[in-house]
């Protein structure tokens, strides 16, 4: 009978803890790293313990969608948002997001990887911090590259890798040499063909937001690009995007896969048939100076409609601190570290021991430089992207165009051609052509 | 030899209704037997038919999201939403029925063309009002925007069920001195059920499947089965196995009350047919 009131006490104790924690709201999507973090929120909770934590989960363009909803209108219903590198921004300067300023005296900002950084910073204020970063590079068959008689350079060119994607087609053994994005979309093919546009040598837009879709450098991209995958892609090219090519490269189908350093970990990982013979390198330039690689930060900020700003900061801090890559290093290993966000992890020696991609991944990444993306100087930032809010609509029309290309559905001439147009029509109704 | 014609005709449109059965199944089926292979199964190029029988997307779907809350939440929305339109299309439905005006079809047609507009072109609007009234993530606030939305398919099915009804019944019970709602309650639902359970039955499933406004009203706390198969589709890695095992899990209950209820659901849609 004396264990009663005990119970009762204990109990209402426990329901005036969980009555006084802050409930703060992730919204995320879903890969493997932030499954991993969500799998890790006790950390956070028993470090913080007037702190808890409901997470959202969605697709990424649901989550686009549903939190550019939810920001533009206030709606508080979310403290912590994962957004990229080309929402930071746009939102940033819009006034949408807070700036980090109180991440705390351990926090070491310095150690953040400046290209990363900088694309996460306005006016010196960083206002989302890198979860995990990403620029791309070639992933490549080392037996196939061998049987073909070639050693792939550290740095290739354009013109190495047709020749490579060539030599290593066997349509009778189903292996196409090279495998890229074809399927539409600002995020899908369009972030690997302005990449690629870059080290060509081509441009978006000029110094006074002019389309540049007729000038030569984006004929010799789109023409280089449909003729290889043509001669040398796999069938229906013009569908896949990244999962598709991990797919095909996965199961030894492809000689080279151009696309996401993220890659590097899922075709060397268990549940890859060439694991062992898969080599690394820098994504190709046509030596003008740039390359053909992207810059990609999954980054958390705080929304300005967030009640519980205090309360997000400190996860945001503990999901992007050094201590945190220790911590996911203790329960699954050095290679399952979200990557390219500190420059400690890539001076690490245990982490260098367990990726081998991870001096290309740091390579690519200082590679890609947003603020300076291609050889000719342009009025935005960006480098697969541009960071205006017209680019979303703007680059998945412009993208079914190239799909459309490559597909066979249309010429390279009158995709460039449209593509001109339809730019030009938008960028002057939004205001940036007078 | 009339006999055997007949029974090779009866034979080949069985065959063709069993074929045009297993083509309109074959997505469930397909989504269903991905659900038990692995991930590399999944993507596999020639497809695997016969999966490995394999049950971990079950428990990771399960470790990564609380499938009961969602169904809960899914449960409230459909069920909540559909007993709420019953109740304000049957009057709507029986006064444009038994006492038409000039202008009812009119009315009919407004309401339908409601259901014409695309949902996002009202996206901000809606969000504003919700959260300006606290209704965002809440089960009665996304009870009350399905009731609206599906309210005008409710009401048409619903006059077109009863507009097969006699209307001389109706006046011999008015003149046995019914009143209003005793001619509605005792009189007009118990003859129109078959047409009221199978609007029920296809305002759950409206309800149970729309992923739009769910999806896009709610965060953690009031989001249904949509949002949580929404939670497994990745743009970096491979996830059709897992996401086979989610779609399965949230199709499951409807499935089952489909089964259930499809001589209802048929007797119903075919209510006054045949004359």
């Amino acid at each position: 009978m004396r264990l009663l009131p005990l119970l009762a006490g204990s109990m209402l104790l426990a329901l005036a803890g969980s009555a006084s924690a802050e409930t703060i709201t992730v919204a995320t999507v879903n890969n493997g790293d932030m499954i991993r973090m969500q799998k890790l929120t006790d950390d956070f909770t028993t470090k913080n313990p007037d702190i808890k934590v409901e997470w959202v989960t969605l697709e990424e363009n649901v989550l686009r969608q549903r939190v550019t909803t939810d920001i533009a209108t206030k709606g508080g219903q979310y403290d912590v948002l994962t957004i990229g590198t080309y929402e930071v921004p746009i939102w940033a300067k819009q006034g949408w997001l807070l700036p980090l300023d109180n991440l705390g005296a351990d926090y070491d900002v310095n150690d953040l990887l400046p290209a990363i950084r900088n694309g996460l910073s306005m006016d010196g204020k960083l206002y989302a911090a890198p979860f995990y970063g990403e620029s791309s590079m070639v992933m490549y068959r080392k037996d196939l590259m061998e049987k073909a008689g070639l050693t792939m350079p550290d740095a290739p060119t354009w013109d190495f890798i047709r020749q490579a994607a060539d030599k290593m087609t066997d349509k009778a053994a189903g292996i196409s040499g090279i495998c890229l994005r074809g399927k539409a979309g600002w995020g899908e093919n369009m972030a690997f063909l302005t990449a690629m546009s870059n080290s060509f040598g081509a441009r978006w837009f000029d110094e006074s937001w002019k389309p540049q879709f007729d000038q030569p450098e984006w004929k010799d991209t789109l023409q280089f690009y449909v003729d290889m995958m043509n001669a040398d892609g796999p069938q229906g090219a013009s569908s896949n995007g990244f999962n598709e090519n991990l797919a095909l490269f996965q199961q030894g189908k492809c000689g080279m896969w151009i696309d996401a350093t993220v890659a590097a970990s899922f075709v060397t990982g268990k549940d890859s048939t060439v694991a062992d013979k898969v080599g690394f390198a820098l994504a190709p330039d046509k030596g003008l100076g740039k390359r053909g690689n992207w810059l990609w930060a999954w980054s958390l900020a705080i929304p300005a409609g967030s009640q519980k700003a205090a309360s997000a900061e400190k996860f945001i801090s503990w999901a992007t601190d050094k201590a945190y890559l220790e911590l996911v290093a203790s329960k699954e290993g050095w290679a399952n570290v979200p990557p390219g966000t500190r420059t400690s992890l890539y001076n690490n020696p245990q982490y260098q021991a367990a990726a081998p991609f991870a001096k290309m991944t740091l390579d690519s990444i200082n590679a890609a430089d947003p603020t300076h993306p291609t050889v000719k100087p342009v009025p935005y930032v960006g480098v697969q992207f541009v960071a205006i809010p017209e680019f979303q609509g703007i680059g998945t029309t412009v993208g079914q165009l190239f799909s459309a290309a490559l597909a066979g559905q249309m010429s390279v001439d009158d995709a460039l051609k449209q593509a001109q147009d339809v730019t030009t029509r938008e960028m002057t109704k939004a205001g940036y052509i007078k | 030899m009339a006999r055997q014609v007949s029974t090779r005709r009866k034979l080949a449109f069985t065959a063709l209704a069993w074929i045009v059965a297993l083509i309109l199944f074959f997505p469930i089926l397909w989504t269903i037997l991905t659900s038990f292979k692995t991930e590399q199964e999944a993507i596999a190029s020639p497809p695997m038919i016969i999966p490995s029988w394999t049950i971990e997307n079950y428990i990771e779907v399960q470790i990564r999201s609380d499938y009961f809350r969602h169904f809960f939440n899914s449960v409230w929305i459909s069920v909540g939403s559909t007993l709420i339109a019953l109740l304000i299309a049957i009057p709507s439905a029986w006064a444009m029925a038994f006492t038409p005006t000039p202008r009812t079809k009119d009315v009919l047609m407004w309401m339908l063309s409601t259901k014409m507009m695309p949902a996002v072109g009202v996206l901000v609007p809606m969000y504003l009002i919700f959260r300006d009234t606290g209704a965002l993530d809440t089960v009665w606030g996304l009870t009350i925007v399905l009731t609206l939305i599906n309210l005008p398919i409710v009401i048409w099915m619903l006059y077109t069920y009863f507009r097969e009804i006699p209307v001389d019944i109706l006046e011999a019970a008015r003149m046995d001195g019914a009143i209003l709602w005793k001619e509605l309650v005792y009189v007009l639902v118990p003859m129109a059920v078959p047409g009221i359970a199978s609007t029920l039955l296809l305002n759950v499933i409206l309800a149970w499947n729309e992923a739009f406004w769910t999806i896009n009203l709610t965060a953690s706390k009031a989001a249904p089965l949509t949002a949580f198969i929404s939670s497994f589709s990745s743009p970096q890695g491979l996830f059709w196995a897992k996401l086979s095992a989610a779609s399965t899990l949230a199709i499951a209950p409807i499935l089952v009350l489909g089964w259930l209820s499809q001589k209802q659901l048929v007797r119903g849609l075919t209510f006054g047919a045949v004359k």
